[in-house]
């Protein structure tokens, strides 16, 4: 072995971001995904990452937020690989992703396994109706959360009457209503000098009140 | 045979990269999917899938592997498991590195402000997918109705929530 070399210098990274290992990073993401329950997940990293291991700032967790929000895919799953891939490169991502998702796939599976000899059970059936319901009621929290301040602009609430109608009412798929509504909604929003676009992003709020998008 | 696999990696990696603001905005595509144009589930099974996901721990969406186990045992769990989380994570990875290119681009807050209301619309119809098949009766109405209102009130874990609800309508429904 050469001669031992000194550390290398990290280029411009700030000195608070903590040293993890691959297995503890590992260990707690399969944490996070044992212990998220009913959805949520993107608050109870919140609350573990930030406030509990003190892995990053508040602000940074929220800015990744906004990136994992703006990109396709779960909120869960994107926040996990842009933490694990800040921690420990796109390895941290990938064992952050499969840390996440774990636990809920072996319940889930094991679940899947039983129930297809279960489905004459009546109270089985019944008590999964009894769970879609009850997530009806949270989605619509979830849904006025997270759109409180689009429901109070006549513009927003016109693109979200529409999208609603023509996914509800007129079944057209959802890559054609993309194409149709986000070009034009985008453009009302577009950069004109002077304007500052109204509200407070809503996602911000919403975190702090303890809910997330699934 | 091998052509269901096919279909049914299309259908979820498609998903997948559909899934803007999440996985309620998808529910009525997957449903459609599944349901309707595949024949894969029938619509009762859709919903009781979407149920044993809100069961278990962790992100809801993973009862797309519940999906993948019935069509094509552990094989299609897998399968659909990769193609409905890959893409989205090989896209965040990349697209979070770049994202400090755009950093100070006044076009990123145009498309916040501009998707916030579609997605909005979406979870929308998401939610009304969910309450069409299984909101059938009043206590099913008021398990609905009984949850947004403890809400409105006071945070509960939803976990929680989740658990009572089921129980109550087993309870009550029979």
């Amino acid at each position: 072995m050469d001669l031992e070399k000194p550390p290398l210098e990290t280029k411009s990274e700030p000195a608070a971001r903590p040293q993890v290992g691959i297995a503890e990073l590992f260990r707690i993401f399969l944490t996070l995904g044992a212990i998220s329950f009913g959805g949520g997940v993107v608050a109870y990293m919140r609350e573990y990452l930030v406030q509990g291991q003190h892995w990053m700032e508040d602000e940074d967790f929220l800015d990744a937020l906004e990136v994992s929000e703006t990109l396709p895919g779960l909120n869960a799953i994107n926040m996990s690989v842009i933490i694990g891939d800040r921690m420990r490169g796109a390895l941290g991502a990938a064992l952050a992703v499969l840390g996440m998702t774990l636990p809920g796939a072996i319940v889930v599976l094991s679940l899947a396994v039983l129930w297809q000899g279960e489905l004459h059970f009546r109270t089985v059936g019944y008590f999964l109706t009894g769970v879609a319901a009850t997530a009806v009621g949270l989605l619509v929290t979830l849904t006025v959360h997270l759109g409180h301040n689009q429901f109070r602009r006549v513009i927003d609430i016109v693109f979200i009457a529409l999208t609603f109608i023509a996914v509800t009412v007129f079944h057209l798929s959802l890559p054609l209503v993309l194409v149709l509504l986000a070009p034009a909604a985008i453009w009302l929003y577009r950069p004109i000098a002077g304007r500052v676009n109204p509200g407070v992003p809503h996602f911000r709020r919403d975190v702090r009140r303890g809910w997330m998008r699934h | 045979m091998t052509n269901r696999l096919i279909d049914m990696v299309g259908v979820f990696a498609l998903l997948s990269i559909l899934a803007i603001g999440g996985g309620t905005p998808i529910l009525p595509e997957m449903q459609y999917l599944t349901v309707d144009r595949f024949h894969w589930l029938t619509d009762r099974q859709f919903r009781d899938i979407y149920s044993i996901g809100q069961v278990a721990p962790g992100p809801n969406m993973l009862m797309v592997l519940i999906i993948g186990y019935r069509l094509k045992g552990m094989l299609g769990a897998i399968a659909v498991g990769l193609a409905f989380f890959l893409p989205d994570c090989i896209i965040t990875l990349f697209a979070n590195r770049l994202w400090e290119h755009y950093r100070n681009s006044p076009w990123r807050a145009s498309v916040h402000y501009g998707m916030a209301p579609i997605i909005i619309g979406l979870m929308l119809s998401g939610t009304y997918a969910i309450a069409a098949l299984s909101i059938h009766n009043v206590v099913a109405l008021l398990l609905a109705v009984g949850t947004f209102g403890i809400l409105l009130w006071r945070h509960v874990n939803p976990g929680i929530l989740i658990v009572v609800g089921g129980t109550l309508y087993v309870l009550l429904a029979h």
